[in-house]
């Protein structure tokens, strides 16, 4: 773990994407303590300061009911991350078992749990998130199950791919001379031998959560009002371009910068792990 | 009574291009202790042969018996435990990601084998039995060279205490040197443990230093089964003649012995 990390301090993009995930992390996790206005992650009204251009006091500016708009995008953080947490904490365990028992044990199991993930495969997957807001009520838990819903297929055929070929190698072979149980086989051999994989998977989908939930509340079926949220603080400013261009563009930029962070930190990872593996 | 005979065993495999007969109607029994050498080109059904002997195949006719049972498909947790295996490929055969001693602790742990807190002890015990530092069991196996990884895959199949090894081609991926010293290791722990092995391989100088027995396969039937000096010295087919006429030369005599049986032929 150290020494990963270590290594991948030593290629600069890498280390770019450490720094910026390391950003983002601090911002969420110590938003109260940073955000120069804590109270402005709620229904705070300050009609006075509304929509005011960045300055010393405001330094991404106000938004439309007069909030800091750092403040926001901190507290902002908390959701995105919190939310990609939560998905990927449940599909990532789903998908890899599905994966693993299709992978490992093959006929009729293959068969039946494949076809399953291919059903969910082949809905595009922000049409079934999409279909699943529109029918559940917009709340942060039902965007994390929207997602997820659509998440966990992909990982399964990542470790599906992976345990089909490691079912070839001779140490599965050898344990099963030796006779050793399927569940023994395949979390205990096969697996450690998809973490590499998964983990940088992982870490590039964080990036691609938070898009994907801030397109959602950005259409409006995320995260409602007045929970502070990246997508649906760029869907509020977008109305006002290019004249107060701060309510779109920081909220924009910090979209952006999480999202470059994973992914330069999951190129990197990619690339350490799959020599080590 | 033979450990193990394979009696009228057929393998037949069914491929889109129709049925493919791996091993047709073969019959070996193989005596406690000696050690049989499987010879004959690729694709003569030696591996099949093999997997069916340790209950990853199904055979198609016939029945293998150990000790005078009958052993099924689903083998019984004892009798997959009395035969183990040890593969040609050292760099496959071991788990990149588990250490060499959670390899070898995995058949422990799987039939109860000695008291919980002394499988580590016998873990290294293991190791040290084939020539290696006990210290290694914490080592990852990408660590090792082809040899060492070759004597944990010795040491691995050992661990269970079987009373028969199937040796699927262990030393042709090791080179010449370490490949004598496997060689001598395996042949000495045969003798001190009363092993029986069935040592497939279709290198024949190999099999000259270590079977007892030489059975000669091909296209899945078994054409020669005799001692090995009787094989090497006057054998019966002429597929047998040409195995043994395809071995490098390695001394006068042996060369002479060659020409002698090539006009023989």
């Amino acid at each position: 773990m150290i020494r990963t990390i270590l290594v991948l301090t030593r290629n600069p993009l890498s280390l770019l994407g450490l720094i910026l995930v390391g950003l983002v992390i601090v911002a969420a996790v110590f938003a109260p303590w940073l955000a120069p206005y804590p109270t402005h992650n709620g229904a705070v009204v300050d009609f006075l300061n509304n929509n005011r251009a960045p300055s010393a006091q405001n330094w991404m500016g106000t938004d439309l009911v007069g909030r800091d708009i750092f403040s926001r995008i901190l507290y902002a953080y908390q959701i995105s991350l919190t939310l990609g947490v939560v998905v990927l904490v449940i599909a990532t365990p789903i998908g890899t078992i599905i994966g693993l028992l299709a992978g490992y044990v093959g006929g009729w199991v293959e068969a039946v749990l494949m076809r399953v993930v291919d059903v969910f495969l082949s809905i595009p997957p922000l049409v079934l998130a999409i279909a699943m807001m529109g029918v559940l009520e917009p709340t942060l838990t039902n965007a994390m199950l929207a997602v997820t819903a659509m998440w966990w297929p992909w990982y399964a055929r990542l470790v599906y791919a992976i345990a089909r070929s490691e079912r070839e190698e001779g140490y599965v072979l050898a344990a099963e001379v030796i006779g050793a149980g399927t569940p023994h086989i395949a979390f205990r051999e096969i697996l450690p031998n998809c973490l590499p994989a998964i983990i940088t998977k992982m870490t590039l989908d964080m990036g691609f959560v938070i898009i994907i939930a801030s397109s959602l509340s950005f259409l409006g079926l995320g995260v409602q009002p007045p929970t502070p949220d990246l997508g649906s603080m760029v869907a509020e400013g977008a109305r006002y371009l290019p004249d107060s261009w701060w309510l779109t563009v920081f909220p924009g930029l910090a979209i952006l910068i999480a999202v470059f962070g994973f992914n330069l930190l999951g190129d990197g990872l990619r690339e350490v792990l799959e020599i080590d593996g | 009574m033979s450990l193990l005979s394979i009696a009228n065993v057929s393998k037949t495999f069914q491929t889109p291009g129709g049925p493919v007969h791996a091993v047709k109607d073969v019959e070996i029994d193989v005596q406690p202790g000696e050690c049989l050498a499987i010879v004959g080109e690729s694709g003569s059904g030696k591996t099949t042969l093999a997997n069916m002997v340790l209950g990853i195949l199904g055979a198609t006719e016939g029945t293998i018996s150990f000790e005078g049972a009958a052993l099924p498909i689903k083998r019984l947790r004892d009798h997959r435990r009395m035969i183990q295996l040890v593969q040609q490929n050292p760099l496959s055969a071991l788990n990149p990601m588990r250490s060499v001693g959670a390899a070898i602790r995995l058949g422990l742990d799987t039939y109860g084998i000695g008291a919980r807190a002394d499988r580590w002890g016998r873990v290294e015990a293991a190791l040290e039995a084939v020539g290696l530092p006990a210290e290694m069991r914490n080592r990852a196996p990408t660590a090792l060279s082809g040899g060492q990884r070759q004597r944990v895959s010795i040491a691995r199949a050992l661990a269970v205490e079987p009373k028969l090894v199937v040796l699927d081609e262990p030393t042709s991926a090791l080179d010449v040197l370490v490949q004598a010293r496997v060689l001598r290791l395996l042949n000495d722990l045969r003798r001190d443990r009363g092993l029986t092995y069935i040592f497939i391989t279709h290198d024949l100088a190999v099999v000259r230093n270590v079977a007892d027995r030489v059975a000669v396969f091909q296209s899945g039937q078994l054409v020669e089964l005799g001692a090995t000096a009787q094989i090497f010295t006057t054998p019966q087919t002429a597929y047998a003649r040409s195995l043994i006429g395809a071995v490098p030369v390695v001394d006068d005599a042996e060369l002479a012995l060659r020409n002698q049986l090539a006009e023989g032929a």
